[in-house]
C-alpha cells in the first residue's frame, strides 16, 4: 500500500498486526493491514467471513475481545496521533467523540434494561457537559428524528425490545454519531436486517455522512452493497488487504484474482442487494499461513513464484494497488 | 399483569390444597398422635377427650372435611402446649423471624454481589479464587456450627455481644451473620456467572464505544443486567430463610417461627406443627409471587400477559 497521507486524511492505518495468542498457536487475524481514509470519504472493507474485518475495526477502537488478542505492530493515526500509544483514559475520550462504531447485530447492541432515551443521553452528555437534563433529552429526540424514527418523543421512553430490528439499528446509529465523530466504523450494519430495511439504512447512513462530513469505514462481506455505499474499496483476504482502489475502477477492472472472484460471485450488480456466493475452496488457516500468496490454494493463475514468496504490492493505477504476482503495473 | 397475578394466586391456592392434604395424610400415617402426646399412664377418658379435641374421631373422610372446613375459616387447631389457637401462636412469632430476614438478605447481597463482580472482573486470578473460597466456606459451614462458634468468640470469650434472645440491635448481630453467611456464597456465585456472561455482550461493547468510563460500564450496564438472575434467587433465599431459620433461631433462642417449629416437634405439639407447615407454605408462595412480580418490573422485556 502506498497511500500518501495528504492534508485531508483523517485516519491512516499502517501495517497493523493483531494476533490471538492461544495455547494451541497464534491466530494471525490481522496481519499487516494498511489503508487510509479521507475526510468525508466512505471506504469499503470487503472480504469473506473470518478474514479479519471485525478485528481490524476493534483494533482501531482498541476494544479487542478478551482471550489473548493483542495488537503487536503497526500504527493507527487519527488526525496524525497514533491511537496505539494512547492511554486507556485518552482512548475513552476519543471513543464516541472522534472515532465511533456501529455493530452488526441490532438485537444485541442495545442494553435491554435501559430505555433508548437513557442510552442516547449517555452518549450526548459526553459532548454537552453541564447541560440540563431537559436540554439533553431535547437533543436525544432530535437525534432520533435525524435517523428517521417516527414519533421520537414516544420512542425515547421505550425499551429496545419494543422496537423492530431496523429501528434499533437506527438508534444504534444515532448513538454512534451523537458525539459527532470524525470517523465512523460500520461493521456489517445491515447484515442482520431484511433486504428492504437494508436499503433504507444504507440511504440513511449516506445522508448522515453527507450532512456532517464524517468518514466511514464500511465493513461488509457483500460486494453488492459496496457499489451503492463506497467511494473506495479495500479487499481483505486472510488478514491482509490484497487490493485497494476507487470503486469504479475495481468494478470495471478488478486486478486481483480474488477480487475478480468476489465480484463474479455477486448475482447481478444492477440488482438490488447481491449476496456473496461462496468461492470454491477454503481460505488458509490463520494459524498456519503459507509463506507465499495466501490466495494461492484457490487461485486459477497460481504458479511457482506465488508459492515461494508473498507478492509485492503493485501500483495498478492512480490510487489503485494489488498484491499479486500476475498483475502488471500500469 | 392483573390476570397474571390472578392466575398465580389460583395456582397458589391449588398448591396449598395439596400441601394441606399431604400434611393431613402424613399426620395420620405417622401413627396416632394421641399415643405420641399422652403420657404412658393416661386413662382411657383422657385419650377420648384428646381424640375429640384433635378432631381425630370419625372416619378419615369426616376428619378431612372437618379439618378443611376449619382451615378455610382460619382455624388450624389449638396448640396443645400453649393452649392457644395455632394460627395466633404462629402470627405472634412471625414478626420476630421477619425482623431477621431483611438484614440477612442485605448482608448476603452487600458482601456477595460486590464479591461476585470482583471475581468476574479478575476471572482466573487469585482474587477470583479467594472469592470462590470464601463462597464455599460460607456454604460448607453448618449454621449451628457457625452460630456456636460466633457465640463462643463474641459472647463467651470477648463478651461483646449477647448470645441469645431478642432485644436491642446488638441482639441481631450474631443471628444475622449466621443466616447471612449462608447467602453470601449464593449471591456471589450467581453474580459472578451472570457478570461473566453480560460482560461479553454486544451492548457492553457499544457502551465502551460511546466512551463511557469503566465504572459506568461495569457497575451500571453490566451489573444491572446481572442483577436479574440475582433477583430470582431472592425467592429461593427468602424461602430458605423461612425454613432454614430453624437451626439459627434454635441456637440463638430467637423466638421466631423457626424456633416455634423446633418447639412444636420437640413437644410433640401436633396441631401446632400442622399449622406451622401450612402457614409457612402460604408465606413461601406469597414471597415467590412477590419476587416474580418484582422480576417483571426489573426486566422490562417480561411483559406479563
Ligand atoms: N475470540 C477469538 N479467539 C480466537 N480467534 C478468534 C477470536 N475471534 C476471532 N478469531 C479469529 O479471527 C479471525 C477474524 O475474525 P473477524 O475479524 O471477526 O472476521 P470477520 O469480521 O472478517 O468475519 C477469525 O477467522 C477467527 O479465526
Ligand atoms: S499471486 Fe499468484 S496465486 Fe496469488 S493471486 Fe496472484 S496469481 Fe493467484
Ligand atoms: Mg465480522
Amino acid at each position: 500500500m502506498s497511500d500518501t497521507p495528504s492534508g485531508d486524511t483523517v485516519l491512516e492505518v499502517r501495517d497493523l498486526h493483531t494476533h490471538f495468542f492461544l495455547r494451541r498457536g497464534v491466530v494471525k487475524a490481522v496481519d499487516g493491514v494498511s489503508f487510509s481514509l479521507k475526510r468525508g470519504e466512505v471506504l469499503g472493507l470487503v472480504g469473506e467471513s473470518g478474514c479479519g474485518k471485525s478485528l481490524t475495526a476493534l483494533s482501531l477502537m482498541r476494544l479487542l475481545p478478551k482471550g489473548g488478542a493483542r495488537t503487536i505492530k503497526g500504527e493507527v493515526l487519527l488526525g496524525g496521533e497514533n491511537l496505539l500509544e494512547r492511554t486507556p483514559a485518552e482512548m475513552r475520550a476519543i471513543r464516541g467523540r472522534r472515532l465511533s462504531m456501529v455493530l452488526q447485530d441490532p438485537q444485541t447492541s442495545l442494553n435491554p434494561v435501559f430505555t433508548v432515551g437513557d442510552q442516547l443521553r449517555e452518549a450526548i452528555e459526553r459532548r454537552r457537559k453541564g447541560a440540563s437534563l431537559a436540554e439533553i433529552m431535547k437533543e436525544a429526540v432530535a437525534a432520533l428524528r435525524r435517523v428517521e424514527i417516527a414519533a421520537p418523543e414516544q420512542r425515547i421512553g421505550q425499551y429496545p425490545h419494543q422496537m423492530s430490528g431496523g429501528m434499533k439499528q437506527r438508534v444504534v446509529g444515532a448513538i454512534a454519531i451523537s458525539g459527532e465523530p470524525e470517523v465512523l466504523i460500520a461493521d456489517e450494519p445491515t447484515t442482520a436486517l431484511d433486504v428492504t430495511i437494508q436499503l433504507q439504512y444504507l440511504k440513511l447512513l449516506k445522508r448522515l455522512q453527507a450532512e456532517n462530513g464524517m468518514a466511514i469505514l464500511f465493513i461488509t462481506h457483500d460486494f453488492g452493497v459496496v457499489g451503492r455505499m463506497c467511494d473506495r474499496v479495500a479487499v481483505m483476504y486472510a488478514g491482509r488487504i490484497v487490493e485497494c482502489g476507487p470503486v469504479k475502477q475495481i468494478f470495471e477492472a478488478p486486478s486481483h484474482p480474488y477480487t475478480r472472484a468476489l465480484i463474479a460471485s455477486v448475482p447481478k450488480m444492477t440488482g438490488t442487494v447481491g449476496r456473496l456466493t461462496t468461492i470454491e475452496g477454503q481460505p488458509p488457516s490463520l494459524m498456519d499461513l503459507p509463506k507465499g500468496c495466501r490466495f494461492a490454494s484457490r487461485c486459477g493463475l497460481v504458479e511457482q513464484r506465488c508459492l515461494d514468496a508473498y507478492p509485492a504490492t503493485v501500483q495498478v493505477g492512480e490510487a489503485h494497488t494489488a498484491d499479486c504476482w500476475k498483475v502488471s503495473p500500469s | 399483569m392483573k390476570r397474571y397475578i390472578a392466575r398465580r394466586l389460583m395456582q397458589g391456592v391449588a398448591l396449598l390444597f395439596v400441601v394441606a392434604t399431604i400434611v393431613f395424610i402424613l399426620g395420620r400415617l405417622t401413627g396416632n398422635p394421641v399415643d405420641l402426646m399422652l403420657p404412658e399412664d393416661a386413662t382411657a377418658e383422657d385419650r377420648a377427650n384428646l381424640t375429640r379435641a384433635l378432631d381425630l374421631d370419625g372416619t378419615l373422610t369426616d376428619q378431612f372435611l372437618i379439618f378443611a372446613g376449619k382451615a378455610l375459616h382460619g382455624d388450624l387447631g389449638t396448640s396443645i402446649r400453649m393452649k392457644q389457637p395455632a394460627v395466633q401462636v404462629f402470627f405472634d412469632r412471625l414478626p420476630n423471624t421477619l425482623a431477621l430476614i431483611p438484614w440477612a438478605l442485605l448482608l448476603g447481597m452487600a458482601l456477595g454481589i460486590p464479591l461476585g463482580v470482583v471475581a468476574a472482573l479478575h476471572r482466573g486470578s487469585w482474587l477470583d479464587r479467594a472469592a470462590g473460597t470464601v463462597a464455599v466456606l460460607g456454604i460448607a459451614m453448618p449454621s449451628f456450627w457457625l452460630g456456636i462458634l460466633l457465640i463462643f468468640v463474641f459472647s463467651v470469650e470477648l463478651g461483646w455481644l449477647p448470645s441469645s434472645r431478642m432485644g436491642g440491635p446488638e441482639h441481631y448481630v450474631l443471628p444475622v451473620i449466621t443466616l447471612g453467611t449462608f447467602l453470601v456464597a449464593g449471591f456471589m456465585r450467581i453474580t459472578r456467572s451472570a457478570m461473566l456472561e453480560v460482560m461479553e455482550s454486544e451492548f457492553v461493547k457499544l457502551a465502551r464505544i460511546k466512551g463511557l468510563s469503566e465504572t459506568t460500564v461495569i457497575w451500571k450496564h453490566c451489573l444491572r443486567n446481572a442483577l436479574i438472575p440475582v433477583l430470582t434467587l431472592w425467592g429461593v433465599f427468602v424461602s430458605n430463610l423461612i425454613t432454614g431459620a430453624i437451626v439459627t433461631e434454635t441456637v440463638f433462642a430467637w423466638p421466631g417461627i423457626g424456633r416455634l417449629t423446633y418447639e412444636a416437634v420437640i413437644f410433640r405439639d401436633f396441631p401446632l406443627l400442622q399449622a406451622v407447615i401450612i402457614l409457612k407454605s402460604i408465606l413461601i408462595l406469597g414471597v415467590n409471587l412477590g419476587v416474580d412480580i418484582l422480576y417483571a418490573y426489573v426486566d422490562p422485556r417480561i411483559r406479563l400477559p
